[in-house]
């Protein structure tokens, strides 16, 4: 240290009125309201809205939510995030159990899910590694170009990726007498998982590594200049999102029982990207926001098209065209639309800290 | 291996910077020619010359910023001529820049925050700092000690001119700086914003020592024992700042330039 004289820490911050932790009293009400509905949610829905609407919209908006981690904090638009959790959800089908007796290990999920983990952590570092000299636009084209080979390569290879078949019958586990592949079950195993990647993202915002990454997003070249090994900070955030991504590989690969190339096609690698801007980069919730509102519009698009006596398979128009509006009437998504509410119903609140 | 004795200045110690034949080129413009230079540790220098000398030129190749295209740089003895600018950094240089470059979209004490923990371990860290974090509680009194308290939760783009200046020094004495480079720091501040400068200048420990690039004589002969004059990418004049302002040649080159 300097010689500069250090003052005592910041006061201890005040017990809050009601005698909670001051952590759990700082929670907005609307967390708990939502948190609550979530929570009771299965009393309320069917199978098909908790699994198809909620449960697709919880795994998407991880995926999703791994690139707002790459892009939000650390400003590198990965492109390679599907095809990361895809690999995660491959790797689940090789080492577990699917109908491809020929290929599939079927080790009990406590071994394939770690080893398809790992394996997909590992092919982020090696994404993140390519791809983190580069910036901006040549970030992009880096990142889609490794989906598109990987998506040309597990199309073609027949000896672990199965062509253009893929593998089928991949189920979640029956375990610690559960099975989570009832629609109860899976809905909650998605919810904890979705929220605790939430959680853990928003957490490590405000812990060095995310700062760091933040910094990094700001200015590279200053981090460098206080001490910070950028290159290594940028493929540890690769890690990072790869792992969470792989998470929600896997969980897809058991919703849907099955994966094939299409799984990570162009098509899925561009809709990530596009869930999480619509959502907005600039909060973790954002990635969320984005997935449901995506899988609400794949879902009821149709119905709502032919209602109106569209031809029906034009319904990916009202998709596009629903999109469209919201990035439109709000650059930095659903999240930034929020903000600016929030703002004008409080306009003298303190300038948000924190995640942008 | 260089000799012992090469490594060491005459007083016994390694200098805090040694810089030998030092040439950087941009294309065909050649921004440094055949500098060397030597700063005792402790010592407080300044650095003089017209637009374009390649005074920042000389800061970005000290710090690593980008590589001398031939020469070698060293620091307390050890040769950092080819490190990362990190690994220079980490072993107590520091330096500012002459165009702040700050993390706009974080707040004040973040920003400080980042560059304590930047020379520190847990850079990696995810876990966040718990209340009375040595690191943390370091980078208030550093916001404190260049009077930005007021603003310590605003983020740093909000921020007026001369609080990122201010800023910008405050990210450069983070941890133990062993040696700093400033680059200009008081360029367009405000008379009051200039002398709380040289008041945080003086302040510093005895054993920090530093280069200052500064325009005005007033600042920079009040904080510095010695002055290398830059001309075209050399070495024009070194000496005691009296000797510097009395020279003819440099009152001809520079003081009577209109420069100021
Ligand atoms: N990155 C760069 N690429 C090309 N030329 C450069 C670069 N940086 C500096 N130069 C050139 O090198 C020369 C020295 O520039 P430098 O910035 O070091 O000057 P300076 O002494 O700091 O001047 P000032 O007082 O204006 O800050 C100038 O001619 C400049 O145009
Ligand atoms: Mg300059």
């Amino acid at each position: 240290m300097t010689d500069i004289p250090v003052p005592a820490p910041a006061a201890a911050a005040a017990p809050s009125a009601s005698g909670l932790p001051a952590w759990l009293s700082a929670v907005h009400p609307a967390w708990w309201i939502l948190g609550f509905l979530l929570l009771f949610m299965p009393a309320m829905a069917g199978d098909f809205v908790l699994v198809q609407i909620f449960g697709w919209s919880f795994i998407l908006g991880m995926i999703a939510l791994s690139l707002m981690f790459l892009g939000g904090y650390g400003g590198m638009v990965s492109l390679a995030q599907m095809t990361i959790a895809a690999l995660a959800g491959y790797m689940a089908a090789v080492f577990g159990t699917s109908s491809v007796a020929e290929i599939s290990l079927g080790l009990p999920w406590w071994i394939a899910v770690p080893i398809a983990l790992s394996i997909a952590t590992l092919f982020g570092v090696v994404v993140g590694a390519l791809a983190v000299r580069t910036a901006g636009i040549y970030t992009i084209m880096i990142t889609l170009a490794i989906s598109a080979a990987f998506f040309y390569f597990a199309l073609q290879n027949y000896e672990i990726f199965n062509g253009q078949r893929g593998f089928n019958g991949i189920r979640a586990p029956v375990a610690f007498g559960v099975d989570w592949r009832a629609p109860v079950p899976f809905y909650y195993l998605t919810l904890a998982l979705a929220a605790a990647s939430y959680l853990f993202v928003v957490y490590v915002g405000r812990a060095p590594f995310g700062l760091a990454l933040q910094g990094i997003r700001d200015n590279a070249r200053r981090m460098a200049a206080i001490g910070y090994n950028v290159t290594a900070h940028r493929i540890a955030a690769y890690a990072v999102a790869s792992f969470i991504a792989g998470v929600a590989g896997i969980l897809l690969t058991w919703q849907n029982g099955q994966i094939s190339p299409g799984t990570a096609g162009i098509p899925a690698v561009i809709d990530i990207l596009v869930i999480a801007v619509v959502g907005g980069l600039g909060h973790p919730i954002g990635p969320f926001l984005g997935a449901l509102l995506y899988a609400l519009l794949r879902t009821f698009a149709l119905d709502v098209f032919s209602a109106f006596g569209f031809e029906s398979t034009r319904f990916n128009l009202l998709v596009g065209v629903a999109f469209l509006v919201v990035v439109l009437a709000s650059p930095d998504g659903l999240v930034g639309l929020w903000r600016r509410w929030r703002d004008r119903r409080r306009p003298a609140a303190k300038p948000s800290g924190g995640h942008r | 291996m260089s000799s012992v004795a090469e490594r060491l200045s005459a007083t016994g110690t390694a200098n805090a910077l040694e810089l030998r034949g030092i040439t950087r080129l941009f294309g065909a413009l050649a921004a440094l020619t055949d500098v060397t230079i030597s700063v005792r540790p402790g010592e407080r220098r300044a650095v003089l010359g017209s637009n374009g000398a390649g005074k920042t030129t000389l800061f970005n190749c000290i710090t690593g910023d980008f590589l001398p295209t031939s020469g070698t740089i060293r620091f307390f003895g050890e040769d950092i001529t080819s490190f990362p600018p990190h690994e220079r950094i980490r072993r107590g240089l520091r330096r500012t820049y002459q165009i702040s470059l700050l993390f706009k979209g974080l707040t004040v004490v973040d920003n400080v925050y980042l560059a304590c923990r930047g020379v520190s371990r847990g850079r990696f860290s995810l876990l966040r700092p718990r209340r009375g974090d040595a690191i943390r509680a370091a980078a208030e009194s550093l916001v404190e000690a260049v009077h930005l308290t007021g603003v310590r939760d605003r983020l740093v783009g909000e921020l007026a001119y001369g609080q990122q200046r201010q800023l910008e020094i405050a990210l450069a004495l983070a941890g133990a700086p062993r040696f700093v480079l400033f680059d200009e720091p008081a360029a367009g501040l405000s008379p009051t914003e200039r002398s709380e400068l040289v008041e945080i200048l003086t302040a510093l420990p005895r054993h920090i020592g530093y280069v200052i690039i500064e325009h005005d004589m007033d600042v920079a002969l009040r904080v510095v024992e010695s002055v290398t004059m830059m001309h075209n990418g050399r070495i024009f004049k070194e000496g005691a700042p009296q000797e510097i302002e009395d020279d003819p040649e440099v009152q001809d080159l520079y003081l009577g330039g209109g420069h100021g």
